[in-house]
């Protein structure tokens, strides 16, 4: 495993054509192609701007824009679609590959990588369509672009630890996808993402801190929607936590290895 | 003798039962459980293959030969025992493995080429290889979904031996395609075994084992059963295959060597065999179209309501070059009574190349020996075709030909040399010049 940089390295133009390839059958036959890949957030992003921004707006002090329930929506949904999407994919990227380990001799570190690829992939056209939007509204977030690198990065960290964890447990117990795809919508709405955290009652506070899509939700908010740092205590724990549990995931992930292919 | 190239040592595989995943996942942090079951599905596997080698791996269906190729080829890790391969080791355990239906040809082979570890550059020069062997035209820049399944077979098979390896494994994937892509298949597993590529080959398709192999294994119930000569194995493959719980299978060597594999209840038994020229006499060695008797004595042992007597006529490679029975002749023995004796006579014209042959000879109460076999003898009857008095020929099987030559086009040169409506002909004995 002390070869597993190595050996991913070698395999690096595979990883770079799985992830090509990744986005190019998903819309292979749709006329549209990849415009499917930014309408899909941007449509759920507009239905909610128009549900629920009369009830918003109120509760969003410090910027006078009139769209600027949108803009606080979009900047959370760009942290929340990339950290579901790697979570999602990641939980049965080794159950749907099942036959490919069996039969062929390969890195099987490539597949969660590739997974990660192509949402990041996703994810960085979500924020040039973003900041698209953001110009027509009048809305220039400059200061956020420095930070917008780091939180992709603590995003993806997270994410791909947490997927990798829940996917390797779910190629022994096949619930554990069922399960963490109910968690996750749970999770949606205990995180601020489509609400403000000022809404939520004082005693519930306390409990919020424990949640790690808080802060980082937050530290998107802060920089895209204000134009300020994130809160630095919050964004450094949450960069731990997250190493840490990559961490833990590739230990495991080391330790399940040879016994994946025997039950896939 | 040659390198090893691939030495399998004591190789098993057990699929355990933890009874619960907590246990498995305990397993891999140090925490040892007595709770756990092995399911032993290979013990005790060793061999060794040398370079330029070719073994074919025989066996039943779940007798552990895919999980074996599996261990070998390095996707499944070995419960104990070790497997050591020197050189590049290449897999070809299911064709089309990895591609993509809405790619092109030309993107899957890119693709599925990365994944089995070709550097960028080696892909870019085994492209037009992979093109070339293929010969699916302009389809190779359209989707893979729009190709028929042959078609994808070609593709597939021609990216997976676009490079040769120093190990080629290969699981049942021969048989695929159309018959001029078989050969092409085949011709191209040859070329990298003169090269000098291992071999590996499981295949249920026993021609294919006898013309690729120089050897073979055979894999029964997870044990490594049989290794010799491809027809050695094959044959007790074959006695196995009809084995029934009162029968038994034996192997005996005669004085060359060769391996005579006998099986059966023993309800009837060959009592004796020979072969008959048209004077009556025990021949072993025949002549090219002679006539020739197979003369075949049964026993029975125990009454049978209907006894079935075949044979077939055996290259030395072992393969079938033609077989019948008293069942699809319609004269199936009814009503035998113990003790009772039969003489099983077949006349034929030996229209057979030159080499040697042998007879495997079955009794059964069916057309095939799967159902009641009583006796199944393989090497049964050894005799050698020589050409004694036919004109030269090539090749397996004595077709006498009659070739006739004539001039055609320049008129007049065959008016003034031979005449009008004359052939040339080639009379028999003597060779076509």
């Amino acid at each position: 495993m002390k070869g597993m940089p190595r050996a991913i390295w070698s395999y690096r133009h595979f990883i770079v054509s799985s992830i090509r390839n990744d986005l190019r059958s998903r819309f292979a036959r749709s006329k549209l192609g990849a415009v499917w890949m930014i309408l899909q957030p941007l449509a759920q992003v507009l239905i909610y701007s128009l549900v629920l921004s009369r009830i918003m707006v109120a509760k969003l002090p410090g910027i006078d824009s009139p769209y600027a329930y949108s803009i606080y929506l979009l900047a959370g949904m760009q942290a929340w679609s990339l950290f579901s999407e790697v979570v999602t994919r990641s939980l049965t990227v080794f159950v749907e590959n099942g036959s490919m380990l069996k039969k062929i001799v390969f890195p099987r570190a490539c597949l969660p990588i590739v997974t990660l690829g192509s949402a990041l992939v996703n994810n960085v056209l979500l924020f040039v369509v973003m900041m698209i939007v953001f110009a027509l509204l009048g809305h220039f977030p400059i200061y956020a672009l420095l930070w917008v690198p780091l939180l992709t990065f603590v995003t993806a960290a997270f994410s791909l630890g947490l997927g990798l964890l829940m996917g390797v447990l779910n190629v022994f117990v096949r619930d554990v996808a069922q399960f963490m795809m109910v968690v996750l919508q749970l999770w949606f709405w205990l995180t601020p993402v489509v609400y403000m955290s000022s809404i939520i009652p004082e005693r519930l506070h306390a409990a919020m801190q424990f949640n790690p899509m808080y802060w980082i939700v937050a530290a998107y908010q802060d920089t895209l929607v204000y134009g300020r740092a994130p809160e630095p205590d919050g964004l450094l724990g949450v960069t731990v936590a997250a190493l840490i549990l990559l961490a833990c995931s590739l230990l495991l992930f080391r330790k399940a290895a040879p016994d994946m292919v025997d039950v896939l | 003798m040659k390198a090893v190239v691939l030495q399998v040592q004591n190789v098993g595989k057990s699929f355990r039962d933890y009874g619960s995943e907590w246990r498995r996942f305990g397993s891999w942090f140090g925490m040892h459980s007595s709770n756990v079951k092995d399911h032993w599905v290979l013990r005790n596997i060793s061999f060794a293959v040398h370079a330029g080698e070719a073994l074919g791996i025989v066996g039943q269906n779940g007798a552990g030969k895919s999980t074996l190729l599996k261990i070998i080829t390095g996707t499944l890790g070995a419960t104990e025992g070790t497997v050591r391969a020197s050189g590049r080791v290449a897999a070809i355990l299911e064709l089309g493995m990895g591609f993509d239906p809405d790619l092109t040809g030309r993107q899957n082979s890119e693709h599925v080429a990365g994944l089995m570890g070709f550097s960028r550059a080696e892909i870019r020069t085994l492209l037009p290889r992979i093109e070339a062997f293929a010969e699916v035209g302009a389809y190779f820049d359209e989707p893979v979904r729009t190709y028929s399944s042959g078609m994808q077979m070609r593709v597939a098979f021609s990216l997976a031996t676009a490079s040769r390896p120093d190990v080629l494994i290969v699981d049942e994937a021969l048989a695929v395609g159309d018959a001029y892509f078989v050969h092409k298949c085949f011709k191209r597993i040859r070329e990298f075994r003169d090269e000098g590529t291992t071999l590996l080959i499981v295949s249920h398709d026993k021609s294919a084992v006898q013309a690729l192999c120089d050897r073979a294994v055979m894999i029964d119930r997870g044990r490594l059963v049989a290794d010799g000569s491809p027809q050695e194995v094959l044959d007790f493959y074959n006695a196995l295959i009809s084995e029934k719980e009162n029968s038994t299978v034996r192997q005996s060597r005669q004085e060359d060597g060769a391996a005579v594999t006998v099986s059966g209840t023993g309800e009837a038994v060959i009592d004796s065999i020979w072969l008959e020229d048209a004077a009556g006499q025990r021949v072993e060695f025949v002549g090219v179209g002679d006539p020739v008797d197979l003369v075949i004595r049964v026993r029975v042992e125990s009454a049978l309501a209907r006894l079935v007597v075949g044979y077939v006529i055996r290259d030395r490679l072992g393969q079938a070059v033609f077989g019948t029975n008293s069942f699809y002749t319609d004269q199936v023995i009814e009503n035998a009574q113990t003790g009772d004796q039969f003489e099983f006579r077949a006349r034929f014209p030996v229209n057979l190349g030159v080499g040697t042959y042998s007879f495997s000879v079955a009794l059964s109460s069916t057309e095939t020996h799967l159902v009641n076999n009583y006796e199944w003898r393989d090497l049964a009857l050894v005799f050698t075709v020589a050409n004694t008095q036919r004109t030269t020929f090539v090749g397996m099987a004595w077709i006498q030909p009659q070739i006739t030559i004539s001039p055609c086009g320049r008129a007049d040169a065959s008016v003034t040399r031979i005449g009008a409506g004359q052939e040339a002909r080639v009379p028999d004995g003597r060779s076509p010049s």
